[in-house]
């Protein structure tokens, strides 16, 4: 509850000005339901009764009332928008506030932070998270009003007669408890329905990816009856929050009606004692009418602001983290192949991993995440072309995020050019150094934003790194060429089409060093042959290290570094290592031994 | 209620089905026309209804019960036309008001109950049903609709049609019978004052239907800016290590920012538009109140209107307010629902165009041998069926003839047609022209049953689904216990990979397998495909690369898998091609080459040039 209110001050603080016009419209919308209630007492009375009773009817009088009806319905209509309006700015507001923080910090804290969260895990703090934090600014303008309200029906309850009074405190707090005990137990069902649709929704996309498996094993009856349980597990759910509103709508309403009615028999004998007006008692009436709706915004502040703590805790979680890339001020010269070096590195990696970041392994290669590499030495001349090659999980994704400086060694040094990668310039980096993945990523954005990503280059350097990377072709055959959008990370595009629009765009920066992970390992084989070649053809000035399982990727390099279980087991040209290294001969020729055996059966 | 703004939803896959949830701009007599359509696939709706609406007329007419109470007591319990307080009256009045708020309240919780209830089941029926049927159309209709959108056809379309009718539907039937019962009310008190009242609310409504057509149409916009918006967080969170290695920080902080604030923008004029027509009604209750007040009072003296009648209608008017705000915002509700539950009704009402034959025939037992008699394939354009298909061909005139247990192997460029080739043999598609026979039996007259057990085919990627290894292999054969599932394992030469696994053939492997690598995941494909045990099995191999050790495990397992079975392979590897004791080489859909490996090389055509770039590619 503490945290709750913590909470609520913090969203006052973050945006006064909404808050200020809401809250304004709020009070301005109480005083005049309040002010509603008493104006039509006051017309019962004075305009009403006496033209009845007499007969006839005081015009002056008469006008009067009609300005004060509409005059008092204009303000609140006024004060209803201010209040919708502010509360609306409100939370939005404060949506894009925490937003544009959460992911400047995505954009700031180091890789090695991301890889400790998953993906849904990081996307849920930008988006639900923010959402069900400041859902709670929605309600808080209504809340004051509401309160307000109260307060004055209150005092002029107690004022007016102790006798209405007694069935307004008795009726008010049955419909806070009512309120309170509903709103807990219909979200608690809300939240399940929730999960359930989570559910439903995973083992249908399961399910319709799977269609042809599904098809043919003829699996459809069996994976019909799966989802249909998971269906009903939903409907289940649906019912019951379905049952609580069942119970509880019908409540809401009766309650005040109930309270009316003691108006009218309290007001009655009251009247006939002399203690009150008709207008008192059609003003109550009235006013228990109004005031009964609002208070319902209580129970619903009060039962999403678990909620809102919840996620709000996630996204402080997310601003409160630390730690920083601190970049050198190096700006590495030179216009060929960079020289780079490890000197004894060890890395471990971090214990719970995401998958998906570290392109080129997967979730069974714990061993890779867990292990990382050590006591790594090795140097590259200038301009060579060098092949890591090592079984899943041997570090060689890991040698290469280190070797662009993803994330720093916990040991030793990763050299550029003689000196300290760390002492780099940020924008030398990037500039010098470029990596492809495995798991190519390309923006929502067209086709020549995803090689140039807002660079200054040409025409002719677009359509020169598209077809150092075979990508020219295709990329021609699109509805609009280059300026073709791809869709939300690519969608629109094959696995190895997006793999040649990632290499171009490491080609179309000229680094002088590429690391390839794995990079063309969509790309048909034939393709990929054609890429390589075109690659030591087109005299790059760059030092290349190409991280590969296929040999026609190996064979291209001038020497070849063999990883095993996180550190460098051999070194040496590919002919040698076949000749000098058993394990290393019976990685590379698994594929002839298979094929050698198949020849066998079949002949 | 009013303050709570109605976030638009954020389904997961809003950004793949966006462009289908724009909202349907065919008239009310489709909107009419869909609902008597869900409603006669949908009997659980119409079961009991009458019960129900008898419900809803009883929980509705309660509510104007009050103001009657109110205009009782002030005419005649408070003696307004003289003599003194009748607390006798007013006893009877509030007791007869009170016992009619319980009943209402007790029927419109039952109605609610019997409501949802009703529209639950029938929903999740409906579910169920497009979920069969997706599963039943042919690979070919899949294909015409978007993965994300099928899904979307069995969830969010689904939920949307619940939410409207449990909230906005509900509301909406409630409001009709208020305003109605209250209107009824109105004239039995006086026919004047309910002209006035009616006369002010026209003008309302009007205002309503002005702002309900805006308020479409902002939050269309705000649906389509959370999509672009949630597009570029993904990008910051799933693109970090490509931001990171090109220093595009600024960059894509900027195209956040701007999407942010487009969203927060597009938001906050929804809200402002739905703020302003709430208003809007209390300017109207309040106008419409005054004016009671004058007619009530200028005619009313001397005539049929009491003092009562016009503090009665006083209530009156408030139960005309809410109804008109909540027809408008569920108007959009129900064009959302509407539109919806015909995207649902629409997939239903595709024929499968693959379906199991009447009679079906079984496959004689024993080896399969295969058959295609010109056989042509073109794609059908949208209303088409496969024998009247216009669209391209991708398959021209073939005509083949493969001897049982023999092992193919099928090679060609990207579009070749031999995809198509292994669809048409798996009877995934039918063919536009010709036939496959299969065992002699034309194929399209095998019953469904035989057809599966019978012809397997393996797909690209693995293809688990979540639970454990041996659940995944048992899907090959139902029956199968542990002990078979192992057995076969160990007959593919796999033992040593399963040992390794944490579990063994209880290792869980996650949502889709995503808890195995790519070839581990065939690895299990494999075992499925043997446990299933046909007498024909497709294959189409994967094209990326797995590392060594499976690659390994992967050729030896398919050396067990194949033995003794026809086998097609769909071959992206030279050693498939070279162990295969037929290549067939597919071009423009046609096959251009056949013959063994070696011949096919040494005639040094279209497969010699592509097995050069193979061997280019495997050695060094």
């Amino acid at each position: 509850m503490r945290r709750g209110l913590r909470l609520i001050g913090l969203a006052l603080r973050e945006a006064p000005k909404p808050f200020t016009v809401g809250g304004l419209g709020a009070g301005l919308y109480a005083g005049m339901t309040v002010l509603s209630a008493v104006v039509l007492g006051w017309v019962t009375d004075e305009v009403i009764r006496p033209a009845f009773d007499a007969g006839e009817v005081d015009r002056g009088l008469l006008w009067l009332a009609v300005g004060a009806l509409v005059g008092v319905g204009t303000l609140k209509a006024t004060g209803v928008i201010g209040r919708r309006l502010g509360a609306y700015a409100a939370q939005y507001r404060l949506q894009s506030i925490y937003r544009r923080r959460v992911t400047r910090q995505y954009l700031k804290l180091p890789i090695e932070w991301h890889r400790r969260h998953s993906t849904g895990e990081l996307l849920s703090n930008a988006n639900a998270d923010i959402e069900s934090a400041f859902f709670i600014a929605a309600p808080l303008p209504m809340s004051f009003g509401a309160s307000v309200m109260l307060i004055v029906t209150a005092v002029l309850l107690l004022v007016t007669d102790p006798f209405l009074a007694a069935i307004g405190f008795t009726v008010g707090p049955a419909i806070a408890a009512v309120n309170w005990y509903f709103a807990r137990r219909m979200r608690l069902a809300a939240m399940d329905a929730q999960q359930k649709r989570a559910d439903v929704s995973e083992t249908a996309h399961e399910s319709f990816d799977a269609a042809v498996v599904v098809k043919t094993l003829g699996r459809e009856g069996a994976e019909t009856r799966r989802f249909g349980a998971e269906s009903e597990g939903l409907r289940d759910k649906m019912i019951e929050f379905g049952r609580l509103r069942a119970a509880f709508d019908p409540l809401m309403e009766a309650l005040p009606n109930v309270a009316i009615l003691a108006v009218l028999i309290v007001g009655a004998w009251r009247v006939g004692s002399g203690d009150l007006s008709a207008g008192d008692l059609v003003q109550f009436a009235y006013l228990f009418r109004l005031v009964a709706l609002p208070m319902r915004v209580f129970g619903w502040l009060l039962g999403e602001l678990p909620r809102a703590v919840v996620g709000h805790e996630r996204v402080e979680k997310v601003l409160l983290a630390e730690g920083e890339m601190e970049y050198g001020t190096a700006i590495g010269s030179g216009d060929a192949g960079a020289a780079t070096a490890f000197d004894a590195v060890a890395y471990q990696h971090p214990a719970t991993v995401r998958e998906d970041l570290l392109p080129g392994t997967t979730a069974t290669d714990d061993a890779d995440h867990t292990r990382g590499v050590q006591d790594v030495t090795f140097e590259v001349a200038p301009g060579r072309t060098i092949a890591v090659v090592g079984p899943t999980g041997s570090g060689k994704s890991t040698i290469a995020a280190l070797l662009v400086r993803l994330f720093d060694p916990h040991l030793g040094e990763v050299d550029f050019d003689g000196a300290d990668l760390r002492d780099l310039a940020r924008s030398a980096l990037s500039e010098h150094v470029a990596i492809v993945f495995q798991e190519s990523f390309l923006f929502d954005d067209t086709v020549r934003g995803n090689i140039t990503l807002g660079s200054d280059f040409g025409d002719d350097e677009v359509r020169w790194a598209a077809r150092l990377a075979q990508a020219d072709g295709f990329v021609e055959s699109l509805p609009d060429g280059y300026d073709t959008q791809v869709g939300e990370r690519g969608s629109t595009l094959s696995g190895g089409q997006k793999q040649r629009i990632a290499l171009a765009r490491a080609l179309i920066r000229r680094p002088r060093l590429l690391v390839l992970d794995d990079a063309t390992s969509s790309v048909d084989p034939a393709v990929e042959t054609a890429i390589l070649t075109n690659l030591s053809a087109a005299g790059l000035p760059s030092t290349v290290i190409v991280v590969a399982y296929r040999r026609s990727s190996i064979a291209l390099a001038d020497e070849v570094v063999f990883v095993r279980e996180g550190t460098i087991a051999a070194r040496g040209t590919h002919a040698d290592l076949l000749r000098d290294v058993p394990a290393y001969a019976h990685l590379v020729t698994a594929y002839e031994d298979v094929h050698a055996s198949g020849s066998e059966v079949s002949a | 209620m009013p303050g709570i703004p109605s976030t638009p939803a954020t389904e997961d896959d809003q950004m793949v089905g966006s462009p289908s949830a724009l909202p349907n701009t065919r008239d009310a007599a489709g909107a009419w026309d869909t609902l008597m359509r869900g409603l006669r696939l949908s009997p659980e709706l119409r079961a009991g209804l009458v019960k129900t609406l008898l419900l809803a007329l009883l929980a509705t007419a309660g509510r104007a019960i009050v103001p009657v109470a109110v205009q009782q007591t002030i005419d005649h319990g408070l003696g307004a036309r003289g003599g003194g307080v009748d607390l006798e009256l007013v006893w009877w009045a509030v007791g007869i008001a009170l016992v009619a708020v319980l009943v209402t309240a007790v029927a419109s919780g039952f109605m609610n109950a019997r409501l949802i209830t009703a529209v639950e089941t029938a929903l999740s029926n409906l579910r169920i049903r497009a979920f069969r049927h997706i599963h039943d159309l042919s690979m070919l209709h899949q294909a015409t609709q978007q993965r994300g959108g099928l899904v979307a056809r069995v969830t969010t379309d689904i939920d949307e049609i619940s939410r409207f009718m449990s909230w906005g539907g509900l509301n909406l039937l409630t409001s009709v019978g208020q305003v109605t019962v209250a209107t009824a009310v109105m004239f039995a008190y006086s026919w004047r004052l309910t002209l006035v009242v009616l006369a002010t609310f026209v003008p309302f409504v009007l205002a309503g239907r002005w702002f309900q057509v805006r308020m479409t149409a902002a939050y269309q916009l705000v649906r389509e800016r959370v999509g672009a918006m949630l597009g570029a967080v993904a990008e910051t969170v799933v693109g970090a290590p490509v931001v990171r290695a090109y220093g595009v920080e600024q960059r894509t902080q900027q195209r956040l920012d701007e999407r942010i604030e487009d969203h927060r923008s597009a938001a906050v004029r929804a809200g402002a538009l739905s703020s302003t027509f709430s208003g809007s009604g209390e300017v109207f209750a309040a106008i419409a109140t005054a004016l009671v007040v004058v007619v009530g009072v200028v005619t009313g003296v001397g005539g049929d209107v009491s003092a009562g009648t016009v503090a009665a209608f006083f209530f009156l008017i408030t139960l005309f307010v809410d109804p008109v705000l909540i027809a408008a915002e569920t108007v959009n509700e129900g064009q959302t629902a509407v539109a919806g539950w015909r995207r649902v009704l629409d997939i239903l009402d595709m024929e499968p165009d693959v379906a199991d034959p009447v009679d079906g025939i079984e496959i004689p037992d024993g080896p399969i041998g295969i058959r295609f008699e010109h056989v042509a394939f073109r794609y059908p354009k949208p209303g088409e069926v496969a024998a009247d298909a216009s669209g391209p061909t991708v398959l021209h005139d073939i005509d083949l003839e493969i001897a049982p247990r023999t092992r193919v192997a099928v090679v060609g460029e990207t579009g070749s047609g031999k995809t198509t080739f292994a669809k048409l043999l798996t009877r995934l598609m039918d063919p536009s022209e010709g036939q496959v026979l299969v065992a002699g039996v034309p194929l399209h007259r095998v019953a469904f049953e035989s057809l599966r057990r019978r012809i397997v085919m393996v797909p690209q990627d693995g293809m688990l689904f979540e639970g454990t290894i041996a659940d995944n292999v048992r899907m090959g054969r139902d029956d199968a216990d542990d002990e078979l599932i192992e057995l076969a394992f160990i007959e593919l030469g796999l033992a040593d990979w399963v040992e390794e696994l944490p579990d063994h053939l209880r290792t869980e492997v996650g949502e889709r397998g995503t808890a195995l690598s790519a070839g581990e995941r065939q690895l299990v494909a494999l075992a499925r495909a043997y446990i299933a045990n046909p007498d024909l099995l497709v294959l189409d191999e994967a094209t990326s690369a797995v590392d060594p050790a499976t690659e390994v495990r992967l050729q030896r397992a398919l050396v067990g898998l194949t033995a003794g079975r026809t086998t097609v392979s769909i071959a992206h590897r030279l050693s498939t091609a070279e162990a295969a004791d037929e290549v067939l080489v597919f071009d423009a859909g046609e096959i251009v080459e056949r013959g063994s490996h070696a011949d096919l090389v040494d005639a040094g055509g279209v497969y010699g040039v592509l097995h050069e770039s193979w061997r280019r590619g495997s050695a060094a």
